[in-house]
């Protein structure tokens, strides 16, 4: 009787296992030269978010939160950031958030072109999307191995993972909002005369907004998520909290880096899923604010706006 | 009107290869046929039409009649397939791209149905649009998009986002970024097609307005024959890639020349569409003195007649008894009744039939008051009763007068 064991005649792994010895070996100067910017910029990232004193940090965050999102989701960040430092985890939260913070400058460095040029060209498209639909399905541990041969361990190859992992969305996003402008929309620029250039920046890329914010918030929470992950290469961050109360069998410890993993990943998502919503009116400070909320008046907008419904 | 935009033998095929459809129409075969045969759409069908400067010039079909490929040809939305695109005698057709690109940024541009204005952008910053992509300097693009914004009844609106505006203001603002470049001629791709009635009307009038002084080249593309009557200079009918009747409104109402474009006239109001000039009898001179001359129908002596001075205006009316005593010699001036009722030329029919008096005559005079010509009951009335079986008439093409 044929044994499934004698048709393991293809040493695919060998066979890998090679090519990615050879790569890795005569590629050296690429990989080399990918690791600088990204370990300029993580390092950077990661000594600004260490410097910058905690109460300060939190009243960024309300701020930033509130002017990107709403008074709640900046009063849960505050509030998410607090229990943070209070579990003890706020350095290496802070060295997390500087793997996210650097991923997405990449990310948006890389995914909005690629996903320009594949908007533009069917073939382009034809070929990179395959490539995402095997990125994007593929285990997020599966990238480690790779990334150890190719650029070792630490945080930052950790980094260049979490950029790989990350970045599909994006280059998927971006690829999809431009290609959904409604063909008025450019037939609009091209009869007005637009060239190529005009119609992308006048047209195609702030109607396609949305959609790319869309993806951003994806390429954040998949971010999120990878550089958890990368703790396995001996990345730091809150990834290595959960790793060790996982090693040590501490209970406490890992559900310590759990919580700090979701109360992070809740606050980001909601900030930058805020992003990708079209809002009509853009909140002015939080000045503003409190004067409306004292005089208990309708907002300028919606003076104008019932004014506009009056004169239908 | 001397010629703007002229359209010889142009065709439209959707496909791949259009050679095989090509050379099929040439043998004489229609849309259908082309298309079981070689899976190619048929948009245009050896279109030619000439659009006088300062016209409106109206296309009308149904969906699928190629009328938007024919507007979308204009400025090469669509690229034709064979023929010519002539404006001021240039074919545009063979125009590479930086020489089309300059064509759309000054001399034509374009309204859309759904108004096509960016979300992202001001009323005045889309009203500058075009001036933008041609590189006008934005002190001098602003203050050219606050004038269009101004004649289209929009300047308060400036610094309003489109989507606080309603439908109608939208395609205001869309009218206005096209004439924001001074482009001489105009597209309007069914602009008003996405409106509410009301609005509609109330655009219709705005355009017609706005043409009085802008004096543009419109080329309108309509589905509604209503829209067509109201608006246009002339009207060219369209039918499965082909153009079946073009003419103007009345004429086209008068003679459909077809069973397909007389159901669209059948409905017309002609009462509405055609006016006093088009209807009255100049009648001639049947008598006079040296103070007047007599002017009547001598067909129906039984009509009243007008007396008329030397510059041409109308001093009284006779009966047919009082004429009777004029031709027997009795001085004109003692027999004139002021019992007539005088209409201008350009007055539709429709408001004709209410001046109208039992017993009272009418007479037709221009804008300066002089006399044109008479109207009895009938010739109203015959008018409005049936296209088909009145007389051809009085001046055709006279629509503008």
């Amino acid at each position: 009787m044929l044994d499934a064991d004698d048709l393991a005649i293809f040493p695919v792994d060998q066979w890998i296992a090679d090519a990615v010895q050879w790569v890795a070996l005569h590629l050296r100067p690429l990989f080399l030269a990918i690791k600088w910017p990204v370990e300029n910029l993580l390092s950077f990232n990661d000594y600004i978010l260490h410097e910058i004193p905690f109460p300060i940090f939190v009243v960024l965050v309300f701020l930033t939160a509130y002017r990107l999102a709403s008074i709640g989701i900046a009063v849960f960040s505050a509030i998410s950031l607090v229990v943070i430092a209070a579990i003890g985890v706020w350095t290496e939260a802070m060295t997390t958030l500087s793997l996210i913070t650097t991923a997405i400058v990449f990310c948006t460095a890389i995914g909005v072109p690629t996903g320009i040029w594949c908007a533009r060209n069917d073939k382009v498209w034809s070929v990179v999307r395959p490539v995402l639909d095997i990125m994007q399905t593929t285990p997020t541990f599966v990238y480690l191995v790779p990334v150890v041969m190719l650029f070792g361990v630490g945080t930052v190859p950790g980094e260049v993972a979490v950029v790989t992992a990350a970045a599909p969305p994006l280059i998927r996003f971006t690829n999809l909002g431009i290609r959904m402008v409604e063909q008025e929309m450019v037939e609009a620029g091209l009869a007005f005369g637009a060239d190529k250039r005009q119609l992308l920046w006048e047209i195609q890329l702030p109607l396609a907004i949305p959609t790319i914010l869309g993806g951003l918030n994806q390429t954040v929470l998949t971010a999120m998520v990878m550089s958890v992950v990368v703790a396995m290469i001996g990345a730091e961050g809150l990834g290595l909290v959960v790793l060790q109360g996982l090693g040590r069998l501490d209970v406490g410890r890992a559900a310590v880096g759990g919580i700090a993993i979701v109360l992070l990943a809740m606050m980001l998502d909601r900030i930058t899923q805020q992003l990708a919503q079209p809002t009509d009116r853009k909140r002015r400070s939080v000045l503003r604010y409190l004067f409306n909320l004292f005089k208990g008046e309708r907002s300028q907008e919606a003076i104008a706006t019932s004014a506009a419904n009056r004169t239908h | 009107m001397t010629e703007r935009l002229r359209v010889e033998n142009l065709y439209k095929i959707f496909a791949p290869s259009p050679t095989r459809a090509m050379t099929l129409l040439a043998t004489g075969a229609d849309k259908a046929r082309v298309l079981a045969e070689t899976d190619a759409v048929v948009g245009l069908n050896n279109v030619s039409l000439s659009v006088p400067s300062g016209a409106i010039y109206m296309v009308m079909g149904l969906s699928g009649s190629g009328k938007s490929t024919l507007a979308r040809c204009i400025n090469r939305l669509n690229e034709p397939t064979a023929g010519k695109i002539l404006l001021d005698d240039i074919d545009i057709v063979p125009l590479r791209e930086d020489a089309l690109r300059e064509l759309r940024r000054t001399r034509i541009s374009m309204v859309f149905q759904h108004f096509a204005l960016l979300p992202n952008k001001s009323v005045i910053e889309n009203a500058e649009f075009g001036l933008k992509l041609r590189g006008v300097s934005a002190a001098r693009r602003r203050r050219r998009a606050e004038e269009v914004l101004a004649i289209v009844g929009l300047a308060k609106w400036a610094y309003h986002r489109p989507h606080e505006l309603s439908g109608g203001m939208r395609q205001r603002v869309g009218l206005a970024r096209a004439l924001a470049t001074d482009a001489d001629v105009l597209i309007m791709d069914e602009a008003f097609s996405a409106l509410d009635p009301l609005i509609r009307t109330e655009m219709q009038d705005e355009l017609l307005r706005l043409q009085h002084t802008l004096k543009k080249t419109i080329l309108f593309i309509t589905h509604d024959f209503q829209e067509a009557l109201k608006l246009g200079t002339r009207i060219a009918i369209m039918s499965e890639g082909e153009l079946v009747r073009e003419g103007t409104p009345q004429s086209i109402v008068l003679e459909p020349g077809s069973d397909y474009v007389a159901a669209f006239t059948r409905e017309v109001d002609r009462s509405r569409l055609f006016d006093a000039r088009s209807v009255m009898r100049t009648g001639s001179t049947v008598s006079g003195d040296g103070s007047a001359r007599i002017v009547g129908d001598a067909e129906h002596p039984e009509a009243m007649s007008f007396a008329i001075d030397a510059s041409n205006r109308i001093v009284g009316c006779l009966d047919a008894a009082a004429l009777q005593q004029v031709k027997a010699g009795k001085p004109v001036g003692d027999l004139l009744t002021r019992d007539f009722v005088a209409v201008s030329g350009a007055t539709k029919l429709v408001d004709v039939a209410g001046l109208y008096q039992s017993g009272k005559a009418m007479a037709v005079i221009d804008e300066d008051g002089r006399f044109l010509g008479m109207l009895e009951p009938e010739h109203i009335l015959g008018r409005i009763a049936s296209a088909a079986r009145s007389p051809a008439p009085a001046s055709m093409g006279g629509h503008n007068a």
